[in-house]
């Protein structure tokens, strides 16, 4: 398989730690190379956060250049415009339709972009409403997993991995509403 | 043992532990944090935060000399700190193994500059090991005791942030080396630098460096990758994968061992090559040592590589005349996410108040530098850790009040202050001083990660067995106010950091007692400690003013008229806007 870098961009509290975790454990189990890397410290604080897995057979980098995004999953919409120059041609873009208010904002420095529905769409991104999904399967900290759903039909792997994957890395209580969250954004990327 | 996903930092913990090393000691600080606390998770080791990087170094020497292999962990500036013990180590040896991890930050992901620790390597001449991956991480931590031993040298084991926070696939034996502790015996000679003990041990050193040149050029960790013989790369670390990643059919020179480097390996390689260069990162470490052995580098066709921050594929790939995939360019009229104060957070309504008074704040490192940032631009210097005391006396002897009238205030928190910030003091109180001075005691070490510290007494060990973080903890708790008195200080207050008419008044009585030293006190738990939430309060009549909206909480934002509103997702309940609203529209959820 050649090497395929996937980009998680959210913001700090999202989840893009656990589901970068789901996506390193699936293609480790189906034998690949996988590279994982995060940005830690100052970014915490409800900053922009994204994370980096390269799998393949082998892997060189552990950094995502522009261009060189095969897929971009964004657990907020605005981050995935600020990361849209990482997307590859023919890359894909998987993107929580939700926006969470920055404090430049808040404060008075910046504006929202109004737009961002539809410059995700002329990049070809799809639409995912994870935050809606998570919340009508009475999960709401399931967001991530069901973006993770989404981000699975970009890649070829094994449906039964991602079920292992995330039973062995979620709270015990929670994996059936997990599980659930996985197959549900599955079928809305799908859609 | 199967192979596993682990970071650099868990790596070398794991390579640490398999290499019997029953002695961890550092100081927080990002990227190298993990690395202690994932060795503490190990049987038959102690680990433990020391207040800052000198003394985990000296409690290092300590231990190594007494016989037991020791890591000592810390980030790039924290080499700094301990550069002075680092100086003297290097001449007179060890006795069991010692290891010293140096973390560093291209880019200042987390940092306040950009080094290269290897320099420090070379200045002390003692081994630097320099690994790319996981795995290299792992074997280079078991290889770099055998060699603190075989060449009785402390050695430096240096990764970068993308090392440190890279997780990639490891295999590890899972089996700890049976390494018994070594004698130890009196040797004065070799241990008691004074200047007839240090002339003589220089000249041990430098024999050792004869040596270890040699190994350098025999050893397994350097190695030649001969491809196509055009062009031929000499790197080091994280930056021999960009360069597989750029220029796959380059011929590569690895270096695993950055100190000493292997003279004639290199003039071999660049003799292979048609044309010879040096790839490396925000620094000149490696060209100019390779320079001065006589060896031609070459310029890149399309440029010289960046000199500053971190290096990427893509920037190889625009210096070799590489085509870049093509791509969208980068949005420019997005609002920025920069990092800010949670919801909750207790350094919130105390740079509230310094922005209200105009003071130029003379801050440190933490959580609190973002005091610098929008809405509250209420820190107007960061240096070093414990700065902010020592600048804060400088500036009063510059006379900067009189001539500005804005009151001049030193601000740090509470490990910071433990690390360099007592000694910053105790100058200032020695010479006279009358400034006013803040301690930010939020109760815990937060930019790294929520560590224990001498100021609540969290040891290394009470975080990795998950007690919830104040309670109970094992280490002796450090009583501020008494340790501020007993330092000379007559004027200290503490002060609730959640109270903001009790932050105003402290701070007006401090600035106004323009004749003695102040220190106040400000305590709250950070909320990544104390995770209580109470319900959100209610705004009812909001006028719109917008007062509440300039405290800066991530949970507060304006409706389409302009009102206040609550994200109850964000909120945790804390009260803050409620006492920042001139009007009592905001009011508590009983």
């Amino acid at each position: 398989m050649q090497t395929k870098t996937i980009l998680l961009v959210g913001v700090g509290g999202q989840g893009t730690i656990l589901a970068g975790n789901l996506l390193a454990m699936t293609a480790a189990e189906a034998g690949l190379d996988v590279k994982v890397s995060e940005i830690h410290g100052m970014s915490q604080r409800g900053g922009s956060v994204s994370t980096v897995i390269r799998v393949g057979e082998h892997v060189d980098s552990m950094v995502c250049d522009p261009g060189c995004a095969d897929v971009i999953v964004a657990f907020e919409a605005v981050e995935a415009l600020r990361a849209q120059q990482f997307l590859a041609e023919n890359g894909r873009m998987f993107v929580n339709d939700e926006q969470i208010v920055p404090v430049s904002v808040n404060i008075g420095n910046f504006d929202m972009p109004t737009d961002v529905d539809a410059r995700l769409k002329s990049m070809g991104a799809k639409l995912i409403p994870a935050g809606r999904i998570a919340r009508e399967l009475d999960s709401p900290r399931s967001t991530n997993v069901v973006l993770v759903g989404a981000l699975s039909t970009a890649l070829d792997f094994d449906e039964a991995l991602w079920h292992d994957a995330i039973a062995k890395r979620v709270p015990p209580k929670t994996v059936d509403a997990n599980l659930a969250a996985f197959e549900t954004g599955r079928a809305a990327a799908s859609e | 043992m199967d192979k596993q996903l682990l970071s650099g930092n868990e790596a070398i913990a794991q390579g640490a532990w398999e290499a019997g090393v029953r002695v961890g000691v550092g100081y927080p600080g990002t990227p190298s944090t993990e690395t202690l606390e994932s060795l503490v998770r190990h049987e038959d080791t102690h680990c433990e935060w020391a207040p800052n990087e000198k003394v985990a170094l000296e409690v290092a020497i300590g231990a190594a000399m007494g016989g037991v292999r020791t890591l000592a962990a810390m980030k790039h500036v924290g080499v700094n700190v301990a550069a002075d013990p680092l100086m003297s180590v290097c001449n007179t040896g060890v006795n069991a193994g010692l290891v010293i991890l140096a973390a560093d930050d291209p880019s200042c992901y987390s940092s306040q500059n950009e080094q290269d620790s290897r320099n420090y390597a070379a200045f002390a001449r003692i081994p630097c090991l320099d690994a790319a991956d996981s795995q290299e991480a792992y074997d280079m931590t078991r290889r770099a005791f055998e060699i603190s031993e075989e060449f009785d040298a402390p050695v430096m084991l240096h990764e970068t942030m993308r090392v440190a926070h890279t997780r990639t696939m490891t295999s590890a034996t899972g089996r700890r080396d049976d390494v018994a502790p070594r004698p130890y015996a009196d040797d004065i000679g070799k241990f008691v630098m004074m200047p007839a003990n240090a002339v003589r041990r220089r000249l041990v050193v430098d024999a050792r460096t004869e040596r270890l040149v040699e190994f350098a050029e025999q050893t397994d960790l350097n190695r030649a990758e001969m491809r196509d013989t055009r062009i031929g790369v000499i790197c080091a670390g994280a930056v021999y994968e960009h360069v597989r990643e750029a220029l796959p059919d380059a011929s590569t020179f690895k270096l695993g061992l950055s100190w000493p480097l292997p003279p004639q390996r290199l003039a071999q390689f660049a003799a292979s090559v048609d044309e010879c260069y040096v790839v490396e990162e925000a620094s000149d470490y490696l060209s100019l040592r390779i320079l001065a052995m006589g060896i031609v580098l070459s310029t890149p066709c399309a440029g010289p590589l960046p000199l500053a921050g971190e290096l990427k594929p893509a920037s190889i790939r625009e210096s070799f005349g590489v085509d870049a995939p093509r791509h969208r360019d980068a949005a420019t009229d997005l609002p920025p996410r920069p990092p800010a104060f949670c919801p909750g957070c207790p350094h919130r309504l105390v740079f509230c108040e310094l922005r209200r008074i105009k003071a130029i704040v003379t801050g440190d490192i933490g959580c609190y530098t973002l005091g610098a940032v929008a809405p509250y631009s209420a820190c107007h210097s960061v240096i070093d850790m414990g700065a902010s005391f020592s600048m804060a006396h400088g500036m009063e002897l510059a006379g900067a009040t009189d001539r500005t009238g804005r009151p001049v205030i030193g601000v740090i928190g509470d490990s910071t202050f433990a690390h360099s910030g007592i000694t910053s003091l105790l100058g200032t109180v020695y010479n006279g001083g009358t400034g006013t001075l803040c301690i930010l005691d939020n109760r815990t070490t937060a930019m790294t990660g929520t560590q224990g510290n001498p100021v609540n007494g969290v040891t290394l060990t009470d975080s990795s067995h998950k007690t919830g973080p104040l309670d109970n903890p094992t280490g002796k708790a450090l009583d501020l106010v008494p340790l501020v008195r007993a330092l000379g200080v007559d004027d200290v207050a503490q002060v609730d950091a959640q109270d903001a008419k009790a932050i105003r008044t402290a701070l007006k009585a401090a600035v106004e007692n323009s004749d003695q030293l102040s220190v106040i006190v400000f305590m709250a738990p950070c909320r990544l400690v104390d995770r209580t939430r109470r319900p959100a309060p209610a705004i009812t009549d909001c006028r719109a003013c917008g007062t509440c909206i300039r405290i800066g909480c991530p949970a507060l934002g304006r409706d389409a008229d302009g009102k206040a509103i609550i994200d109850v997702n964000q909120c945790i309940g804390c009260d803050q806007c409620v006492q920042s609203c001139p009007f009592g529209c905001i009011k508590k959820e009983d």
